[in-house]
């Protein structure tokens, strides 16, 4: 077994179980540091792939910010979760089903795959020779120009995202003071302030 | 890349136009705007649709393959366009009326059909996923726009799980048949695809990307989210579903089928049959029971799916045509029936009890008689036009050899009649008063009128749309 | 493949050092310390109170809409790593690419300063 071999199933093992957990954890928090933990693994497996940079991404969004969110999600929402569990009983008969049917699939496309004549080729036609030109570079030399169309609709659908976040939890609050600060910049003594001589004896 | 943007330019107008009035109307009126935003979307869309239907002929490609402009897609837009600004339009009134006037409303949807413009000319799998997921986010935050309301929270919650679930689908086909096909692209797909035998690793790419596919149509079984998300989202938006989006998500999927898995028909029809068959049998027998029409409208549309879906079973180029001509009548059905729907109150309450229309005809002698026209078209009764699309799709089954299939359509098509008769019954004989009132804005007015007149009057040469449809399917087929 | 497994070396053998070290010093504790527990001594303290309810609270849906902004610009952080480490190859396409998907979420970015979002209250 080489370094490679070796670090291939100890980042599988590691995802995989951090998966399995997951599901199976009694407390959600839990269940999103297993989560943590199989990104950590995919992550991994990028990197044995040669895949740094989306090794780096899974680090950066997944482990970074979308667990984060997720834990927010977790501990916003207010769920029963023994009411969850008595579910999950439920359906568990159908969702080990589903599990077999796929796991058959995947032993069959496993047992039998082949690749079409020329695909090999095809996949290299499109990318930079990977030898010369590292991973990080190889992506950047594609998206910005190669993948033009692709790289813009993907920024309309993190405006939709965020259009999408703000029409749905934004809640603008009447009740409250609010900070202006253009008009502190403009406010000037002369009109704040105003001086009256106030004589003995009588009030305002 | 000049003579690329140039082919991608209708949405990129629309696009930019989003974003400009999405950034205008933040910094000056707000949600004042929302009706002078609206009426500008639609007329875009409109001028757009119009652009496209009469713009140049024959096929070009953008962006090394990833974009298509031929005639099916340009079919199929003009189709979207069309039916999101009337919808829109027609729309407008009730959203206004319901509170949920906000400007990022129509903006949204202008994006979702960009996104739809999208999907109709995907030519990858990659640019095919990013059109669905723009489409389909933007649809996720209009069902949940009516966010004090918990029906309206849970549709769009329901929707997205189920949304990301069959993007999920979708993704795994795409990178099984990535993987063995070394492509993206459907032009090396369906070069890796063809002679008969497939492999193994491919069929269950087809089977899984169909599935995800599916679900965008809510075609049985993947149609469980259908009647939640139709009756919790806010009619209006209800009204936008059943109509721009499906036939979106039936032309990627046609186009997915005949570009990308051409090469592979008699291991497609299987499933496709199989999926219209189901779709259209429990379409009809589900809805009998349905009190609301709104969830009623949701099983209709699942059963409507199920024809198209026999016209694409066919795999040939007359059964793309007869699917494009089901979905255009659909279309047009549909923003008819919902302008009305829209505007069903009760003491100026929105209503979508079926019970609430007895005796509507009473009241309102011409409406009643145009949705009479518009169920018994829904229904397939013969002098209406949605007989003929009917007869298309049937038409095209028999001829591919799927005899069973057509006669399946022929009895679901029985049985769904019963419960649209059911409605025009209850308007015209129904037992006590139901007190339904459905007072309309002049768009809504003539979305519901001028959507009934077509169905009558089409009758004589569907408006051409015949030769339209087949210069589509033989774009998409060949 | 070999050779890009050894560049990791070093930090392999500092996630080993780190989690060995973490382990000798959790462990060390358990076997070395004195325990004498008691249900007093382990319950949960709270001023002098019995636990009122669950240490978990839920939190506000602002926290969310934070992070959810948070992660776009974090994608959108994301998408400039190759376009940097690319920059001498893109082109002047590569270029005007990047600057449009800039332009598309700085117009993201002032709809939501607008509409508010930035502010907590």
């Amino acid at each position: 077994m080489t370094v490679a071999d070796f670090a291939f199933y100890a980042f599988a093992v590691t995802t995989l179980v951090g998966g399995l957990f997951t599901v199976l954890a009694r407390n959600p928090v839990h269940s999103v540091l297993w989560l943590i933990m199989a990104f950590i693994g995919s992550a991994g497996l990028f990197v044995v792939l040669g895949a740094e940079f989306l090794a780096m991404l899974l680090m950066i969004v997944y482990v970074g910010a979308v667990a984060v969110l997720f834990l927010f999600v977790v501990m916003m929402l207010d769920v029963d979760f023994a009411e969850l569990k008595a579910g999950m009983a439920k359906y568990m008969p159908l969702a080990l089903l589903i599990a077999v049917v796929l796991l058959m699939q995947m032993g069959m496309i496993y047992g039998t795959w082949q690749f079409a004549d020329g695909a090999e080729a095809a996949r290299r036609a499109v990318t930079p020779d990977m030898t010369e030109v590292e991973n990080t570079a190889a992506l950047g030399q594609l998206i910005y120009d190669d993948y033009f169309l692709l790289f813009q609709l993907s920024g309309l659908v993190l405006l939709v995202a965020m259009i999408g976040a703000i029409v749905l939890t934004l809640r603008h609050r009447k009740d409250i003071k609010r900070q202006d600060v253009l008009a502190q910049m403009y406010r000037d003594p002369a009109k704040a302030l105003e001086l009256v001589d106030v004589k003995p004896g009588q009030g305002l | 890349m000049a003579t690329d943007l140039q082919t991608i330019l209708p949405e990129l107008i629309l696009a930019v136009y989003a974003m400009l009035a999405l950034v205008g109307a933040v910094y000056t009126g707000k949600d004042n705007l929302t009706g002078p935003i609206t009426w500008l979307t639609a007329g875009l869309m409109a001028v757009l649709a119009l652009w496209i239907g009469t713009g140049s002929a024959g096929s070009t490609q953008a962006f090394g393959g990833m974009f298509l402009s031929d005639a099916y897609a340009r079919f199929a837009k003009v189709a979207i366009l069309i039916a999101g600004a009337a919808v829109l339009l027609s729309g407008q009134e009730a959203v206004a009326r319901r509170g949920l006037g906000r400007f990022e409303y129509p903006l949204l949807i202008a994006l979702a059909t960009v996104g739809m413009m999208m999907m109709v000319s995907a030519g990858d799998l990659m640019s095919l996923y990013l059109g669905l997921e723009l489409q389909s986010l933007a649809l996720y935050v209009v069902a949940a726009m009516n966010r004090d309301s918990v029906k309206s929270t849970e549709a769009g919650m329901k929707y997205f799980v189920l949304g990301a679930l069959s993007s999920g689908l979708l993704l795994y086909g795409a990178s099984l048949t990535y993987g063995y096909a070394g492509t993206t692209l459907f032009s090396g797909i369906i070069g890796a695809a063809t002679g008969g035998e497939i492999s193994l690793g491919l069929l269950i790419g087809l089977v899984f990307v169909s599935a995800g596919l599916a679900f965008k149509i809510s075609a049985v079984p993947f149609h469980m989210w259908t009647p939640d998300v139709y009756e919790g989202a806010p009619t209006p938006v209800t009204a936008f579903f059943a109509t721009a989006p499906k036939l979106a998500a039936m032309g990627l999927f046609a186009r997915v089928l005949f570009d990308a898995f051409g090469g592979a028909v008699g291991d497609w029809q299987q499933i496709i049959s199989l999926m219209a068959i189901l779709s259209m049998a429990l379409g009809a027998v589900a809805a009998i029971g349905q009190t609301n029409i709104k969830r009623l409208m949701a099983y209709s549309s699942i059963s409507h799916m199920g024809f198209a879906l026999m016209g694409l079973s066919a795999g040939t180029a007359l059964g793309v045509q007869a699917m494009l001509v089901y979905m255009a009548i659909y279309l047009t059905m549909n923003v008819g029936t919902f302008a009305f729907i829209m505007s069903m109150e009760r003491d100026g309450k929105p209503v979508t009890e079926i019970a609430s229309l007895n005796q509507f005809a009473k009241g309102e002698p011409l409406k009643a008689l145009a949705m009479l026209v518009l169920l018994f078209s829904l229904a397939g009764v013969p002098p209406m036009v949605g007989f003929f699309g009917k007869l298309y799709v049937l038409q095209a089954a028999v001829d591919a050899g799927l005899t069973w299939l057509a006669i399946g359509g022929v009895i679901a098509s029985v049985i769904s009649a019963f419960y649209y008769l059911r409605i025009v019954y209850f308007m015209y004989f129904g037992q006590t008063e139901g007190q339904a009132q459905a007072p309309m804005s002049p768009a809504a007015w003539v979305a519901l009128m001028g959507s009934a007149a077509i169905m009558v009057l089409g009758v004589v040469n569907l408006f051409g749309i015949e030769t339209a449809a087949a210069q589509a399917a033989q774009a998409l087929v060949n | 493949m070999e050779d890009l497994l050894r560049e990791y070396l070093p930090i392999v053998i500092f996630l080993a050092v780190a989690v060995g070290l973490g382990l000798v010093l959790v462990l060390a504790a358990a076997v070395l310390a004195v325990r004498h527990p008691d249900p007093e001594k382990v319950s949960a303290y709270e001023c002098g109170f019995n636990a009122f309810d669950d240490a978990r609270m839920k939190f506000d849906v602002r926290f969310y809409l934070v992070s959810i902004l948070f992660i776009i610009f974090d994608l959108e952080i994301a998408f400039l790593f190759p376009w940097a480490v690319a920059f001498k190859d893109v082109g002047m396409i590569g270029f005007w690419s990047m600057m449009v998907f800039l332009a598309v979420l700085t117009i993201g970015f002032a709809y939501e300063w607008k509409k508010g979002a930035l502010e907590w209250e």
